[in-house]
This record gives C-alpha cells, sequence and structure tokens, in this order.
C-alpha cells in the first residue's frame, strides 16, 4: 500500500533520508522506529507530499506521491508531529474545515464530522474552543482530522507524544480499532508502541534503513530465541544445572538473583520450566519472556553502535 | 474556485471571531470620522466666507472635501492593513497548521488566493462604514456620486495592492511582527517613490513615477477614474501575489 524505493532527502548539506526503501501492506499497522532525529518526520512528509524527495520514489497506493499528489493526500490522513490546530476555532467548526479541504462533499460533511467526533471520543468537547481543551483532546482531535475523510491510509507522526499513560492506552486502543479498514503507519521512538501496536516495523537511524520486516520475521531474524526470566526465593544453586538439564533448553545464566532460561525459537518450554521450580519447592515468585530480540537490535541502534 | 472560497470563509471567520477585524475596522472608522468632521468643518466656514466674497468663486465638495479625506484614508490604510495581512501566512507556519493546509488536495495557488480574498472582504467592510458619512454630504449638500465611487473604488484597488504586499511578506518569515514591519517599510517606500523624481534625470524619473503608488491614487481620489491607474494597482496585486506562490513552492522546495 505504501512503497518507498531510493528515498532521499537533503536540507542544503544535511542528509536526513538516505537511501531509504521498504514496504506496507495494506490493512497493517506499521512502526517507522528510530530515535530522535533520525528521519522519521522528513520520511512522513515526504509520503504525504508536504516536502518533495531529493531522490528516489515514493508511492501510495499506487500512486507515486511526486506525480499524483492530489489523488495521494485525497485518500491519506495525516497527523503531523504538531497537531495542526487553529486555536479560535471550535472542535466541531475545525473539524468541518478540514472535511471541507479534503474534499468530502458538503452534503457528506455532517455525516462525516459525527463519525469521527465518535470515533476519537470528541462528542463532549465538540463546542468548546480548540485553546481550550487539554493536551490529550488535541492529540485526539489530530487524529480525528486525519480521520475525518475516512482516508485508505493513515500517517501518523508520533501519535502518542506527550500523553499521560491513560490516555496513550486510549489512543493506541483507538489506532488498533481502525486497523484492517486503514493502513496505518505511524512514527515513535518508543520500542514498546511498535510491540503493542504495529504488525510490523521499520528501523532507520540517521536517515538510512536499519531494519523492516513484520515483528516475527523480525525476531527470528535477529537472534531467533525464546526464554523467560525467573525470581526463585531459594536454590539457586542447584536450579542451574537443574534447568539446563531440560531437554530442549539452550542457555542458563544467573544474574542480579535472576534466572534467565533461553531456548530456540518455537519450542515452548516454559510449563516444563514452572512445572520444575515448583516441584522442587524453589519458590516461584516471578516469570517473565524475555524481551523481544529487536529490542536488543534497537538499543544498539539508539545508543550509537549501529552494527549491521 | 470552490477550495479558494472554503479557505476565504475561513479566514474571514478568523478575522471575525477573534478581535482583528473589529479593532482595525473600529480604529479605522474613528480615525476616518475624525477627519472627515474636521475637513468638513473647515469646507463650512470656508464656504461661508466664499458666499461673503465679493469675486465668488465656484467651490466643489468632491475637490474640497472628498479629495483630501481619501488621500487621508490611503495613509491610514497604508498603515492599518499590514496589520490585518502579517498574519496570514505568518501564523500558518508558526503553529504548524501550513503542513495541514498542504498535505491536503488544495494547491498553494488556491490558498493564496482564498485569503486575499479574506482580506479583501474586511477591506471592503472598512471602507464600506465610511460610505455612512456621505449621508450627510448627501442630505445637506450635492455631491457628485460618479466621483466618490471612483474615489472608493481608488481605495479599495490601492488597499488591494496594499494586502497583495503584505500576504507576500507574510509568506517569507514566521513572525508576524516581521511581516508587519517590512510590508510597511515596503509600502511607504512606494508610496514616496516619486519623491526621487526630483533629482533623478530622464527615464528614471518617469519609471520611478510610474511605480510610486502615491501617484496613481491622486487621479482617482479626486474622482477621475483612468485605466492606466487601474491596471498599475491590479498588476501590483498580481504581482505580490505572483512572488507569493513562488516564495511558498520555492520554500517547500527546499
Amino acid at each position: 500500500m505504501i512503497e518507498v524505493e531510493h528515498l532521499a532527502k537533503k536540507y542544503g548539506e544535511l542528509l536526513a533520508v538516505n537511501d531509504l526503501s521498504f514496504k506496507v501492506e495494506k490493512g497493517k499497522i506499521w512502526g517507522l522506529l528510530g530515535p530522535n532525529a533520525a528521519g522519521k518526520t522528513t520520511t512522513m512528509r515526504i509520503l504525504t507530499g508536504f516536502l518533495p524527495a531529493t531522490e528516489g520514489k515514493a508511492s501510495v497506493a499506487g500512486f507515486d506521491v511526486f506525480e499524483k499528489p492530489d489523488e495521494v493526500k485525497k485518500i491519506t490522513g495525516y497527523l503531523p508531529e504538531v497537531v495542526p490546530l487553529y486555536p479560535e476555532m471550535t472542535v466541531s467548526e475545525y473539524l468541518t474545515f478540514v472535511a471541507a479541504i479534503k474534499q468530502v462533499p458538503s452534503s457528506e460533511r455532517k455525516e462525516a464530522l459525527g463519525k469521527a467526533l465518535e470515533v476519537s471520543g470528541l462528542a463532549s468537547v465538540k463546542n468548546r474552543l480548540l485553546e481550550n481543551i487539554s493536551r490529550g483532546y488535541k492529540q485526539r482531535v489530530g487524529i480525528a482530522q486525519a480521520l475525518i475523510h475516512d482516508p485508505q491510509i493513515l500517517i501518523l507522526d508520533e501519535p502518542t507524544i506527550g500523553l499521560d499513560p491513560a490516555q496513550i492506552k486510549e489512543i493506541r486502543d483507538l489506532i488498533k480499532s481502525l486497523k484492517g479498514e486503514h493502513t496505518i503507519m505511524l512514527s515513535t521512538h518508543i520500542l514498546a508502541e511498535v510491540t503493542q501496536t504495529c504488525d510490523g516495523v521499520v528501523i532507520i537511524n540517521e536517515g538510512r534503513l536499519m531494519a523492516s520486516g513484520s515483528l516475527e520475521e523480525l525476531t527470528t531474524s535477529f537472534g531467533g530465541k525464546e526464554g523467560v526470566i525467573l525470581k526463585l526465593k531459594k536454590g539457586h544453586e542447584e536450579a542451574v544445572p537443574s534447568f539446563q538439564a531440560i531437554p530442549g533448553v539452550d542457555r542458563v545464566s544467573r544474574q542480579d538473583g535472576e534466572l534467565t532460561i533461553e531456548w530456540v525459537r518455537g519450542k515452548d518450554l516454559r510449563e516444563a520450566v514452572s512445572r520444575l521450580a515448583v516441584e522442587r519447592g524453589w519458590g516461584l515468585l516471578e516469570m517473565r519472556p524475555v524481551a523481544l530480540n529487536i529490542e536488543d537490535l534497537y538499543l544498539r541502534i539508539v545508543s550509537g553502535g549501529a552494527e549491521q | 474556485m470552490r477550495n479558494i472560497g472554503i479557505i476565504a470563509r475561513k479566514e474571514v471567520k478568523t478575522y471575525f471571531t477573534s478581535p482583528i477585524a473589529y479593532v482595525v475596522i473600529f480604529v479605522f472608522l474613528v480615525l476616518v470620522g475624525f477627519f472627515f468632521y474636521s475637513i468638513i468643518s473647515w469646507f463650512n466656514s470656508k464656504s461661508i466666507e466664499m458666499a461673503q466674497n465679493p469675486y465668488y468663486q465656484q467651490i466643489n465638495i468632491n475637490q474640497m472635501v472628498y479629495a483630501p479625506l481619501f488621500n487621508n484614508m490611503s495613509i491610514i490604510l497604508l498603515l492599518m492593513l499590514p496589520l490585518l495581512t502579517m498574519r496570514l501566512f505568518a501564523e500558518e507556519k508558526k503553529t504548524g497548521t501550513d503542513e495541514l493546509l498542504f498535505t491536503s488536495p488544495v494547491h498553494v495557488l488556491q490558498v493564496i488566493l482564498g485569503k486575499y480574498a479574506a482580506a479583501l472582504v474586511v477591506l471592503a467592510a472598512m471602507l464600506g462604514l465610511t460610505g455612512l458619512l456621505s449621508m450627510f454630504t448627501f442630505l445637506w449638500g450635492n455631491p457628485e456620486l460618479v466621483q466618490i465611487l471612483n474615489g472608493y473604488l481608488g481605495l479599495f484597488l490601492m488597499g488591494a495592492a496594499f494586502i497583495a504586499a503584505g500576504v507576500f511578506f507574510s509568506s517569507l518569515t514566521k513572525n508576524q511582527i516581521v511581516a508587519a514591519i517590512s510590508t510597511f517599510g515596503a509600502l511607504l517606500l512606494f508610496w514616496i517613490l516619486n519623491w526621487a523624481s526630483y533629482f533623478i534625470p530622464g527615464i528614471w524619473k518617469d519609471v520611478l513615477n510610474y511605480l510610486s503608488t502615491s501617484q496613481h491614487f491622486e487621479g482617482m481620489a479626486s474622482g477621475i477614474l483612468d485605466t492606466a491607474d487601474v491596471v498599475y494597482y491590479l498588476s501590483f496585486s498580481f504581482f505580490a501575489l505572483f512572488l507569493t506562490h513562488s516564495v511558498i513552492q520555492s520554500r517547500r522546495w527546499r
């Protein structure tokens, strides 16, 4: 649905995006992940036709972004990093205006407004001025304006930035509920956002592609191991060799009073591990999955030591 | 055309939901009212004086009241219109709402024309409301309507040119104050360009005279409609809007 090939963008001498290529399938949520200043906003601005690229090709729903910008703009909803609000307008006025410039026919604007207000939970503030509503509501208005013309594609630049945890969850649930009908690309610098909401991810740093693919693909290609972290009340010494003895276990390591048990991806040994711990009476206090290996990859990228 | 209307309607609404339009119109009317009052008072005493004068001359309300009034109004417009136009693009850029406009299926030209039209509506309201003053002159005098209308047409065309310049300077910056001051500076410079013609010889004298905005207003203020003046103001507007278009396009391509 979204295809980017060898995209590059220069601001004067600064290369913001460098030879970037990726694809997003229809009906999926993809994350554009990267540390700050990685080129996420620039990439999204190119996809939405706000900025032209210096080199390369980008197409949305088969329309070339540079040759058919109007077609692309008609079917794309975009939430910029800074929500573009006119403070002197009310929520309804603003959304009606956006519907108009997104070419929603005037007879359908009322319906579009009602739907957008409902989906984004804004009905209670629809007559308030935009300058008087809270940060969380402003963000929702941002999402509502992106949705107002029922676009096939949604491009959301850091949709949860600056929100409190409850609001973040609401926005994520909202985004997940839009999946299927809409193809969504969202940018973030928080990995948890991707693992919780997205089907796939494009990881970029300093304008270059670091990795891309569905979450499963990435976890298998980078490491391909699964495991659990255990916290036991006692019996650490005998536990290590005992767990090691479970068939299929690859490696058992001990650190800070916690045991990390890893096995080859695909075999689920959680049951065997927990049964052993309970049978031996070691006092199983906690058991959690080892973080996906894509986290390691991302942390390496973010901390600057980008390999691969 | 529809998109221009959408943008224009939104901008007009912004002008009239915020205090901007009211303040601009109110201050303009107060100043124009004051000028009108003082010119009429002067005209009254002059009329009495002339009526007693044995060497009686023709006195003309169009030439003695309206011409100076229109000249005063043009100066007030020069001072006030930059404040009306300064926000048009600068504010969009500052708040990031330009990203909404330019990722929507509307063209840059449509946005420019929509905003220009909205400012013209405010200008028309400013000028239209001063028309009430003519109630008095028509009630107790007999001015020439066509000449007055020509004067208003001149004011509108000149104001439109000022607004176009304001739109242009607003597209250059994120800062409204910078936009207002540069607009004002440029307009004043164009206004007094013909002063230089006193000491510049040859063809440049004519060029400067032609380029000066005040030069083209003289005739219209006294009620004479010359197509050359109309063409001048229209091309001034056209050129400024054309530059605006180039600026916005090039900004995005950089």
